[in-house]
């Protein structure tokens, strides 16, 4: 009974906040009610048992997707209103939706009763993966080339941000109490993003979380004015970019050179290189995904 | 004693409760923006105080506690230090609405 | 009804809510967000399937983990092109 009391409150808040952020009149708080639909989108991932997920949620969804849409809001001309359909035109709309509900409601339904037997080939290739998580374990051994090429995506993302221009955020002078919270932070941030790195061979954690958290705690200290701009013609900014992607790319190709195929790990080998692999990728992630945010200071013209 | 503790942790769960229920209410309900970051921050730091004592008194081992104690800590000092920012903003900008 | 039919239910809802907003909202910036409730919806869909077992099927949680950042990182360049967008705009007038 309470946990259905659970499931239907945070069912419905879901629904409500994602209605809300798209049809309410003001953009501004159309936004706010996105970044409150991730949070209530974490809670719901921790009831679902993906703590995993919770984690990135919490980091991306609430933090880093708040920063980019005001920041996005922000730059936005000041129009007075936006343009919108005429009622009829909305409700061919919806028209256009029902029959795909009444399509696809009964494909999806039945899936509920299948057993999977997947987790069941994971468990029982787990001790050969070299880490204890399920999940890292597909992240990182199984699946690896999945991550790899979403490195690989990010990456260009931030090439793509990268050719629109500087993004040169306006950021204000940051109040005194916020500078020190930000310096009482930071070293806790770290001290977190490294833990939950840590922890990922053997419990919910891993190298996306923790890039993730890493992440957030860059962009929170950028504003702070804690930190310097990040320059792009720094090259240890570039080195740390690129570093997960180089790593990973240089571990596949040494698999496949001297050992039995792509990112087929050697016996005994494949505990410290799931590790290396997930400290470079961190490390990757957390630069890539605050460059996205923040952006970079434009080249001092000479 | 553990019926007692039990009863005890119920209660500061149902204050802690309480307050972030009061907090809510005030929220929608307050005029302006002062007096509703007031009644925010209040029911954060009291409730959240309240519901990690009442959940202090279940845990298994001290390490837990400390975690919650933790948590709270972090809560208390970034809800003051976000609630300080908007004061200061509204301040700023002259009033509200 | 069960749980997991339930939370298929609520992602498949806020997928048709997204695609409903993709398709009359005109601003830029609710579009970005509409996508982004479709891929929340998607999500929310496969790790329901994934609590069909306990613990949760490692491979769809895997999965979206990946998605999530690639979602924020797709997002992130949407958000600069519509800003791009915006600025060129207001510079020719």
């Amino acid at each position: 009974m309470s946990e259905w009391l659970l499931d239907g409150v945070l069912g419905l808040l879901l629904l409500g906040l994602a209605g809300g952020a798209l049809h309410v009149r003001q953009l501004y708080a159309g936004v706010l009610l996105f970044i409150a639909f991730g949070l209530v989108l974490a809670l719901a991932w921790a009831r679902l048992g993906a703590a995993d997920l919770a984690l990135a949620e919490a980091a991306i969804g609430a933090g880093l997707t708040g920063v980019l849409l005001f920041a996005a809001l922000a730059r936005q001309p000041q129009a007075g209103s936006e343009p919108r359909l005429s009622r009829r035109r909305r409700l061919a709309a919806v028209l256009v939706l029902l029959p795909l509900l009444i399509l696809l409601l009964p494909q999806l339904a039945p899936l509920a009763e299948l057993q999977p037997t997947v987790p069941a080939q994971i468990d029982a290739a787990l001790a050969q993966s070299g880490v204890d998580h399920p999940v890292t374990a597909v992240l990182l051994n199984f699946r690896a080339w999945d991550t790899l090429l979403e490195l690989a995506v990010l990456l260009l993302a931030l090439l793509g941000a990268r050719q629109l221009g500087s993004l040169q955020p306006q950021l204000s002078e940051p109040w005194p109490l916020l500078q020190a919270w930000g310096r009482t932070l930071a070293p806790l941030l770290v001290l977190a993003g490294g833990y939950v790195l840590w922890r990922g061979a053997a419990s919910p954690g891993g190298a996306f979380q923790a890039g993730a958290l890493l992440a957030a705690g860059i962009v929170l200290l950028r504003l702070a004015g804690a930190l310097p701009a990040l320059l792009w013609s720094f090259w240890p900014l570039r080195l740390l970019v690129l570093i997960g992607l180089l790593l990973f790319i240089g571990v596949a190709a040494a698999c496949a050179w001297f050992g039995e195929g792509w990112l087929h790990y050697p016996a005994g080998w494949a505990k410290p290189l799931i590790l290396l692999i997930e400290a470079a990728a961190t490390l990757s992630i957390a630069a890539s995904l605050s460059l996205l945010v923040i952006g970079d200071e434009p080249e001092p013209q000479p | 004693m553990s019926e007692l503790l039990d009863m005890l942790s119920w209660l500061l769960l149902a204050g802690g409760l309480l307050f972030f229920a009061a907090g809510s209410i005030g929220l929608l309900r307050f005029p302006d923006t002062l007096s509703r970051l007031h009644a925010l921050t209040k029911a954060d730091t009291l409730g959240l105080g309240l519901v990690v004592a009442g959940l202090s008194l279940r845990a298994d081992s001290l390490l837990e506690v400390a975690q919650m104690l933790l948590i709270w800590l972090l809560v208390l000092a970034s809800g003051a230090t976000a609630c300080q920012l908007l004061a200061r903003q509204c301040d700023e900008e002259g009033g509200d609405e | 009804m069960s749980a997991t039919l339930f939370w298929i239910a609520i992602g498949f809802a806020l997928w048709l809510l997204g695609l409903h907003g993709l398709l009359t909202l005109r601003h830029a910036l609710r579009r970005i967000i509409a996508i982004n409730l479709m891929g929340s919806g998607v999500f929310l869909v496969m790790i329901a399937l994934a609590a069909r077992h306990d613990p949760s099927d490692p491979l769809l949680v895997a999965l979206v983990v990946t998605g999530l950042v690639v979602a924020v990182s797709a997002t992130a360049l949407a958000l600069r092109l519509s800003s791009a967008l915006a600025s060129s705009t207001e510079h020719e007038r």
